[in-house]
């Protein structure tokens, strides 16, 4: 199913979107295909309800940005992707969310697997007390995607690149990894994520904690890395959601107010508390 | 006596000065709080202070020069027959005219000379007091006078209280300091008096510990060898042993606890192991001997190995079941330092939570973890209690950890025991012995103290 995937992926890298399962192969303005399906997620910290009935596609090839207020629900709704709410010991998720059409929260399902296929960005930058060589090599040596030598180097040197970082570390790959600028650490995290080839990245605020040189160089690289990658990004600055994603879901008070093409969000929102959010009356 | 009322009026001034200071304040600001620069409460303690401190002073002065002064006019009364005598003797002389005065016993029979000077002591002395009393209470009562004249809205009687604070808060803390540097020199110098009677190379690389001297010229067998090796081998044996038990098992527990506990078990578990700290080592060490040595020893029987009733393998498991606490608590606040972001990061890899433990938290946790061992093992070579009671005072120089070792510190406990000479080779071995003890123990936490210092920047 994956390799399947993959070379669709390949396939149709440039007309940007595959076909729709159901539409008709004359239609070129064909719907994007999904890679995965939330419907009716509702997320509960203890008692208190966080998300309510959250439906949200994430499409092949596409970023799809998630905007809304502090607290309204979109990091939790991030971290249901992979599962990352797991590690939370009141937190409570109902509904259903699929990978390629398998429910990720279902009993066959290891949540180590799915999490090496739905790779996580943070806010914060966090290297591993470890050489940059040896942060990007984390989860291909723990996956065993390569073996040690020079396969093992070729993987490194490749995230890397992709990661738009191997330039600036080629010579010092064995220095730390917190040795590096701000920047430089949240694009070495990248290139850790994309280093076992996940077929989904989400990214938690990504730029947040970074000056606004590094924040266009990692916004560059979003948009690169979609060629390759299902990306989801949580973002409060809502011009980088305008610049980097084809979609954009606006969150408020744990509901899912409106999840649209970008455009039509920001040029021609239906919602009335979008159009407030948007516009900076609120937020 | 006069003392004890100089000590309590000087109390009682200051209280006063405490209330009527705080009362001049709010009289002198008047319906308008504000217009005081200092609560009226500063103003009190301001009061208080200048009362109290300089008598005080006074009194603390008198208690250190008290003695000498008072020797010394007593001898100028004595004439000088007495003057004459040696040194030694004018001490003991004085020494008996003081115990008279206040009624102890006396080395020598009580002649009315003796009497005579004892009852000049004891006046002279009950003259002094009372002078004293009279300054001291002259002096409180000029600074509450001083104080009270001087209470005004405008006195920044708040900025002074607090310089006082801040000297005593000072003070304080130079207490411990001067006391610690006090013990290290004494100890020093008395182990260099040893050095004097035994080489240095002697006892640092001897090899045979045997401190008995002979008390009388005409006994034998007792000439005392001061080879400290099999005491430092011993030593290391038994740290080794018990940071073989403790190390171990305090950083699975620690891992288990900051890892995979949940918050029920681990809010119950943590605080029982640390009461483990809280054990008297006595205890620990009855325990030892008593149980611990006597099924070891049992145990070898029926496997056929000569386990000896004190032996090292039973004080050093005991020592390491004592120091888990201290492993397990240091190395578990060292985890849970590590952030929160480095496990998800992991997690978020696809990493499970063991893979995470041993690749990612144990390293960032490293610094932590090696100086939480390096203090426990300072506390280990430093423990006396357990090994004192389980592991004998036979100074063998051996590596087999079933026989009977002896430790440093065990042979410090013996040679002071009882009644000693304080100038023989054998007493002043024990303070040769402190002094290397001393040493390491300072060495490994300074190591301890660096190591810690120096990874923690690298990794936050």
């Amino acid at each position: 199913m994956t390799e399947d995937s993959d070379a669709m992926v390949s396939l149709t890298m440039e007309d940007d979107a595959a076909p729709a399962a159901a539409g008709s192969a004359a239609d070129t303005d064909a719907a994007p295909r999904m890679r995965m399906r939330a419907r009716d997620v509702n997320v509960f910290y203890a008692d208190k309800q966080a998300l309510f009935d959250v439906d949200i596609d994430l499409a092949l090839n596409k970023v799809t940005a998630l905007i809304g207020p502090s607290g309204c629900g979109k990091s939790t709704f991030l971290r249901c992707l992979n599962r990352m709410n797991d590690i939370i010991d009141i937190c409570r998720v109902t509904g259903s969310i699929t990978l390629d059409d398998r429910d990720i929260y279902g009993r066959d399902i290891d949540v180590v697997q799915l999490r090496a296929r739905v790779g996580m960005v943070f806010q914060k930058p966090n290297p591993f007390p470890k050489s940059i060589y040896e942060n990007v090599a984390y989860g291909p040596r723990i996956h065993g995607l390569a073996r040690k030598g020079r396969e093992l180097d070729e993987v490194v040197e490749q995230s890397l690149r992709r990661a738009g970082l191997f330039d600036e570390v080629s010579d010092r790959l064995q220095q730390p990894g917190t040795s590096l600028s701000g920047g430089q650490q949240q694009r070495l995290c990248i290139a850790r994520a994309i280093a076992i080839s996940p077929e989904v990245i989400l990214m938690d605020e990504p730029c947040s904690a970074l000056d606004p040189i590094a924040t266009a160089k990692v916004e560059e690289l979003i948009d690169e890395l979609r060629q390759h990658y299902t990306i989801a990004i949580v973002t409060h600055n809502m011009q980088q959601a305008a610049r980097v994603s084809q979609f954009t879901a606006f969150f408020h008070l744990g509901e899912l107010v409106e999840f649209e093409a970008t455009e039509q969000i920001f040029t021609n929102p239906h919602d009335q508390r979008t159009q407030d959010y948007i516009t900076g009356r609120f937020g | 006596m006069q003392l004890t009322i100089l000590l309590i009026a000087i109390l009682a001034l200051a209280v006063i000065g405490l209330y009527f200071g705080r009362r001049r304040a709010l009289s002198a600001a008047g319906s308008n709080l504000g217009k005081l620069h200092s609560m009226p409460g500063y103003h009190g303690w301001y009061v208080a202070l200048w009362c109290g401190i300089p008598s005080g002073i006074v009194l603390v002065v008198w208690l250190i020069i008290e003695t000498p002064i008072l020797e010394a006019l007593l001898l100028s009364t004595l004439g000088p027959v007495v003057a004459e005598q040696s040194e030694a003797m004018i001490g003991l002389l004085l020494n008996d005219v003081r115990n008279l005065a206040s009624g102890d016993v006396v080395s020598r029979e009580v002649d009315p000379a003796l009497q005579a000077a004892a009852d000049r002591y004891a006046s002279m002395k009950a003259t002094a007091q009372a002078a004293v009393l009279a300054i001291g209470l002259a002096v409180g009562g000029a600074g509450f006078g001083w104080a009270w004249r001087r209470i005004a809205p405008s006195l920044r009687a708040r900025n002074k209280v607090e310089r006082f604070v801040n000297i005593a808060l000072i003070l304080s803390s130079c207490v411990a300091i001067v006391t610690t540097i006090g013990i290290v020199l004494s100890v020093l110098f008395e182990s260099i008096r040893f050095f004097s009677i035994i080489p240095f190379w002697d006892f640092l690389f001897g090899l045979k510990w045997s401190p008995q001297t002979a008390i009388r010229a005409d006994q034998v067998g007792s000439t005392g060898a001061f080879g400290a090796i099999p005491l430092f081998t011993g030593t290391l044996m038994i740290t080794l042993i018990a940071m073989l038990v403790a190390l171990p098992v305090g950083l699975f527990a620690a891992i288990y606890m900051a890892e995979f506990a949940s918050p029920r078990f681990r809010n119950v578990t943590k605080p029982i192991l640390e009461i483990l700290a809280g054990v008297p080592t006595v205890v620990y060490g009855f325990f030892a001997a008593l149980v611990v040595a006597p099924t070891f020893r049992g145990i070898g029987e029926s496997i056929g190995l000569d386990v000896a009733s004190e032996s090292a393998l039973a004080a050093g498991v005991v020592m390491g079941i004592m120091i888990i606490p201290f492993i397990s608590s240091l190395s578990d606040d060292a985890i849970v330092a590590v952030p929160n972001s480095l496990r998800e990061g992991s997690l978020a890899m696809g990493a499970t939570k063991s893979e995470t433990v041993v690749k990612v938290i144990l390293p960032a946790a490293l610094h932590g973890i090696v100086a939480a061992c390096l203090l426990a093992v300072s506390r280990a070579i430093g423990e006396t209690m357990i090994v004192v009671m389980a592991a004998g005072l036979a100074a063998n120089l051996t590596a087999n950890p079933l026989d009977a070792v002896t430790t440093v510190t065990v042979q410090i406990v013996t040679l002071l025991v009882g009644d000693q000479e304080f100038d023989s080779a054998k007493t002043l071995a024990a303070f040769a012995l402190g002094l290397m003890l001393f040493v390491v123990t300072l060495a490994l936490n300074i190591f301890a103290l660096h190591i810690a210092r120096k990874y923690r920047e690298q990794y936050d």
